[in-house]
């Protein structure tokens, strides 16, 4: 089957006007994204996934600049496919047309999305009613089975709760259920688990990946955490620095990165029988985004950087199909390298947990 | 194991919400435990268990219900005359859950992360002040070009670690630290966790971790409290409780600990844990010990099945 193509994002680039001058935070991003697929964006914190998904949403800051850039999103409008530059649009039509009813995002800091005056219930049943004019009774009815979907306990009591009276991962899942009343085609999740337990967190991806199956929409995680990327993903982008720097298939990311960045990312992961006294971090910390960079961002923090990296900015170099990664070291001209034994050893163990346990 | 007192105790703390006439929802129901000058006590459970009202109790954003804490060789359960509070608040922190509810949206970040130092008079020149503020952004990876913006500018884990450094500039005994990590992505995760561990061999702080994330618990606890429907199901020492989980509770939340290796993961199935079908009352149950530090909540019974 041809894979239809909901949203595609071209040479993105934003900076924001702060006190202490102008700070570019998205610079050149690519990103595709097709009906029913998952996709999870990774990377450093402050390395532009937030404004990224804000771009895509038309939310930005009030301080944002947007220098260039399109972000097309396409959906249907009462039978028929239209196509709309999210960025071109005005803010009431967005809000109008877009958010909620066919693009809604569950944000990072919950407390930010909930309106502390009214309750949870309200908050749910709202967009429902606002734009499907759904009655308010079967409004109700909906908010209470969402609230037990994402699994809190007694929701017809819940949902006249407000939000401080809840507790920071009932919150979150709030703000799930009400991304969700909608029946969205893209729903963009920022970091929707962090503050769930475990068995929660299993529960609520599940449920994700449930609805996802049954109406065929498109999700985008963005997360740090690399085992929620494991369960759900099927595509990965990686950001550092405002921009792409390796993107691919699930396995091809886990199994074969290319990127000095995701191998240093791979390798803070600490998985449970991390015994060093230490964990390993990446050295060094990200630019200042506030001067220009030339060449390679990550040069100054990796330890394979050739000399061609502090001059030039390496182009994204094709190693399949859906593998991209943007680092010299894949340039014909560059000397031969392995890739450092920590990670290639954490790969094998992968490999040999997976036989371990198909046994 | 210390042998010397604890820093904090805390002694059948109940911590109950009234919403209306007929509905009071009990967050903490009659929990105890220890911490030790220096130790890390991990504290993890389900979302909603009472792990941040344990936390809020403890540094007394809450009158508690009932129950006794003990702190630093203080009563603090009750009113607190003034230089006990005093006490209370220097020598004990607490970094929040939510990081952008806590930080006042109109102060710079300079004055956030100084706030403590400013109300106890902790430096001598506002030179040193600023010296203070600007090491402590460099310890949580933050730049010193920072002090000066505004939180809403920030990401979600720069934000996070704003809320780190206002609670560690202030040298505090014990901070409780909600999911303090759990917005961070894990390379500044990592870093993170080593710069709280360098500060406790420094200064010989204690810790009460609270965290849903298994891995680091792990990595980083001396002990661990596990907590679920506002009681205390299992407590032991790090060994004791991954090595050996006996509550069934402890035991689902440890099969659900994700793996980063997606072709595992998408086969994945979870042990489930449902307390209304498992015919386990916790009111009913008592603590017994499994072995050493190793405590379970438990009734007789239950404790011959789960330990046989
Ligand atoms: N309104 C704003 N004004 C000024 N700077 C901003 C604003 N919003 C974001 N930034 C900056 O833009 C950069 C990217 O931020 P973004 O929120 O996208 O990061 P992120 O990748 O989501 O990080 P995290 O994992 O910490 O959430 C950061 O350096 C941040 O400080
Ligand atoms: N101020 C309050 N008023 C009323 N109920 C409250 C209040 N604070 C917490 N609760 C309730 O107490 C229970 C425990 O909440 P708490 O925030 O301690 O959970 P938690 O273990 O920190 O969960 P999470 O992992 O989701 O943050 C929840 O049922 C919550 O709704
Ligand atoms: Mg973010
Ligand atoms: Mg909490």
């Amino acid at each position: 089957m041809a894979r239809e193509k909901i949203m595609e994002v071209r040479d993105l680039s934003i900076s924001f006007k702060t006190t202490s001058g102008i700070l570019n935070a998205i610079r050149g991003v690519d990103m595709d994204l097709y009906r029913g697929e998952t996709v999870a964006i990774v990377g450093e914190s402050g390395s532009g996934k937030s404004v990224t998904a804000k771009a895509m949403m038309g939310i930005l800051a009030s301080n944002a600049i947007v220098n260039s850039g399109s972000v097309k999103f396409t959906y249907d409008n009462k039978g028929v496919s239209k196509t709309v530059d999210i960025l071109k649009m005005k803010k009431s039509d967005i809000r109008r047309e877009i958010n909620g009813q066919h693009i809604a995002m569950v944000f990072q800091d919950p407390m930010t999305s909930l309106d502390p005056t009214m309750t949870i219930g309200k908050q749910i049943t709202e967009s429902m009613i606002w734009h499907y004019k759904t009655p308010k009774k079967e409004a109700e009815e909906k908010a209470i089975e969402l609230l037990s979907l994402v699994g809190i306990t007694e929701p017809e009591k819940r949902i006249k709760n407000y939000p401080h009276q809840l507790s920071g991962g009932m919150r979150q899942r709030v703000v799930i259920a009400i991304a969700m009343a909608c029946d969205p085609d893209l729903l963009i999740c920022d970091e929707p688990t962090t503050a769930l337990d475990v068995t929660i967190q299993a529960r609520i991806l599940e449920l994700i990946k449930d609805i996802q199956y049954k109406k065929n929409i498109s999700v985008i995680y963005i997360t740090h955490d690399l085992g929620v990327v494991a369960k759900v993903a099927d595509y990965v982008d990686v950001m550092y620095a405002g921009k792409l720097v390796e993107k691919g298939t699930i396995d091809e990311i886990f199994y074969e990165p290319h990127h000095p960045y995701t191998w240093g990312l791979l390798s803070a992961m600490p998985d449970l029988d991390t015994r060093d006294e230490r964990l390993y971090t990446i050295p060094g910390s990200p630019p200042n985004m506030m001067k220009p960079i030339p060449g390679d961002a990550f040069a100054p923090r990796n330890q394979y950087a050739l000399n061609i990296d502090n001059r030039l900015d390496p182009p994204m170099f094709k190693l399949t199909d859906t593998h991209y990664a943007a680092t010299w070291l894949l340039d014909e001209r560059a000397p031969k390298f392995d890739m450092p034994p920590e990670i290639a050893a954490r790969i094998a163990r992968m490999k040999k947990e997976e036989n371990h346990d198909d046994q | 194991m210390t042998t010397n007192e604890p820093l904090l105790k805390v002694e059948n703390l109940k911590q109950y919400f009234r919403i209306n006439r007929k509905y009071t929802v009990k967050a903490v129901n009659g929990v105890s435990f220890e911490i030790y000058p220096g130790e890390t006590y991990g504290l993890v459970g389900e979302s909603g268990s009472g792990k941040t009202t344990i936390g809020r109790s403890i540094i007394r954003l809450y009158d508690p219900t009932a129950g006794k804490i003990t702190f630093d060789g203080m009563d603090i359960s009750g009113k607190m005359d003034k230089p006990t509070f005093q006490k209370l608040h220097c020598n004990m922190q607490m970094i929040f859950q939510d990081p952008m509810a806590s930080l006042n949206p109109r102060k710079k970040v300079e004055q956030i992360i100084a706030q403590g130092i400013d109300i106890n008079k902790m430096y001598s020149s506002p030179a040193q002040r600023k010296e203070m503020v600007v090491k402590m952004l460099e310890e949580v990876g933050l730049d010193p070009d920072h002090a000066t913006r505004y939180p809403h500018q920030f990401s979600g884990g720069q934000r996070q670690r704003i809320g780190i450094a206002r609670a560690l500039i202030m040298n505090p005994k014990l901070v409780i630290a909600d999911e303090c990590i759990s917005a961070l992505d894990v390379s500044i995760q990592a870093q993170v966790v080593n710069l709280m561990k360098d500060i406790q061999d420094k200064t010989h702080c204690a810790y009460l971790f609270i965290a849903h994330d298994l891995s680091m618990v792990k990595y980083i606890s001396d002990r661990i409290g596990v907590l679920h429907l506002g009681h205390m199901v299992e407590t032991g020492s790090r060994e004791e409780i991954f090595d050996n989980p006996i509550h069934p509770y402890t035991k689902s939340l440890l099969s659900a600990i994700p793996s980063p290796n997606p072709r595992m993961e998408k086969r994945r199935k979870y042990m489930t844990y449902d307390y209304y079908e498992s015919g386990i009352d916790y009111e009913a149950g008592t603590e017994h010990n499994v072995g050493g530090t190793h405590m379970v909540l438990a009734t007789d019974e239950e404790f011959e099945k789960w330990t046989k």
